[in-house]
């Protein structure tokens, strides 16, 4: 969701956002429960199926499930000391599934849709619960993911034009004020957006 | 066009007075405010969509004191921001546009045909689907004038619109400015901008220390800055 979204046009793409989302979390339990090695593996035949259907390139998957992999780099050896190989490697299938499986969410559904799916959601606790304004707070954090990012980044590249490389205070006060500037900027170009209330 | 009344306006941030005692009626089609840094022409043109409200005096749109109707007037004064980025709220191009229909009890399908509308308009149609944050600036400042002339306003206020922009894209954000039918009163600091617009006001330290015709309020600029 965070800009990965894959237009198309697929059954995946078309189904409702509210069902994926029962859908994933039901997957995500699912997953967590396998106990047997063949389970997992139908589990992982699933949802590469679906990413077929979905008919999502590779590399967008590859994007979404790589940050895992360091993850993994640390927890699989770990675990196998600890409890022996087949646990890691039970251990290993699950997560991959799992994040395969949220990022067919991501990657087919957009934010739109999702707050949508909240909308609907929240809306038999609408008497205590703005499901418009929850939806709203989980765009905005979605939008703030990329600008934060970038924050870093600049940040990053005058701390280092600067020779001040090795200094953590010198990355985040910076980063936080930035960050502050720029929530406060968002909330006034809202607010002349109409969403003042 | 609109009457837009500066009435008495003063307003200070902290100890800094701002704007001091600003008389104006703005009702011409196309107005340009200059002044140097920290003069207070930010402030005085985001008090025509209520996000400064004045100290004292008053500010009113149509004879509405944005005071008090800021939401109606809100959307009557669309309001483009320096940054662009700051502007975005959704991640896609398509959903930032449609964002602004938001709130207005439109059916989807005419919030879609609008949006599509807009997103054409602006040369914007081919990125619908991609993430609003990868975009050029200029693009971007793009995405966010079809986010703002999407809900109608009748009235643009830009602050710096171009600043962030390099010679090209400051062009073409010109030149958008100059084909709209709305009122539009922009803050910049590229003069020439102004050339071919019906009145251009300076500030200095929070006063108005010209109000004339482009030649005329463009020249007695320069003499401040000289």
């Amino acid at each position: 969701m965070i800009g990965f979204y894959f237009a198309g046009t697929s059954v995946v793409h078309r189904a409702p956002a509210i069902l994926k989302l029962l859908l994933l979390s039901i997957g995500v339990v699912g997953v967590g429960l396998a106990r047997e090695p063949w389970q997992l593996g139908a589990a992982a035949l699933a949802v590469a199926a679906l990413f077929v259907i979905a008919r999502v390139p590779v590399g967008a998957v590859w994007q979404q499930v790589a940050p895992i992999l360091w993850l993994l780099l640390i927890a699989v050896p770990l675990q196998a000391l600890l409890a022996g190989w087949i646990v890691a490697a039970m251990m290993t299938g699950r997560l991959l599934v799992a994040v395969a499986l949220a990022a067919l969410f991501t990657l087919t559904t957009t934010v739109t849709a999702v707050l949508e799916a909240f909308r609907l959601i929240l809306r038999p606790f609408e008497r205590w619960i703005d499901g418009d304004r929850v939806g709203l707070l989980v765009a905005l954090t979605i939008r703030c993911i990329p600008l934060v990012a970038e924050i870093v980044k600049d940040v990053l590249d005058a701390r280092r034009a600067r020779g001040a490389q090795g200094s953590l205070l010198a990355l985040a006060v910076p980063v936080v004020v930035r960050s502050l500037y720029a929530a406060d900027a968002i909330g006034e170009s809202l607010v002349a957006r109409g969403l003042d209330d | 066009m609109s009457r837009i009344v500066f009435d008495g306006v003063s307003h200070s941030f902290g100890e800094r007075r701002v704007l001091a005692d600003v008389d104006l009626v703005l009702s011409e089609r196309r107005i340009g405010i200059i002044g140097a840094n920290g003069s207070g022409k930010s402030t005085l043109a985001r008090m025509i969509n209520g996000l400064v409200a004045p100290d004292t005096g008053r500010v009113t749109v149509d004879d509405a004191d944005v005071a008090r109707k800021a939401k109606e007037i809100r959307r009557k004064v669309g309001f483009i921001f320096t940054n662009p980025d700051n502007q975005i709220v959704m991640p896609t191009v398509q959903e930032d546009v449609a964002f602004s229909l938001r709130r207005r009890g439109l059916a989807p399908a005419e919030i879609a045909l609008r949006t599509a509308a807009a997103l054409e308009r602006f040369g914007l149609a081919a990125h619908a689907e991609h993430p609003a944050h990868r975009l050029s600036g200029g693009q971007k400042q793009l995405l966010a004038l079809a986010a703002v002339l999407v809900g109608e306003p009748q009235i643009i206020v830009a602050d710096e619109p171009t600043t962030l922009l390099d010679a090209r894209n400051a062009r073409e954000i010109a030149g958008l400015f100059r084909e709209m039918t709305q009122q539009v009163i922009v803050v910049t600091h590229q003069l020439e901008l102004l050339e071919d617009f019906d009145r251009v006001i300076v500030i200095d330290e929070g006063r108005v220390v010209a109000d004339d015709a482009p030649s005329v309020a463009l020249d007695a600029y320069r003499g401040l800055l000289a």
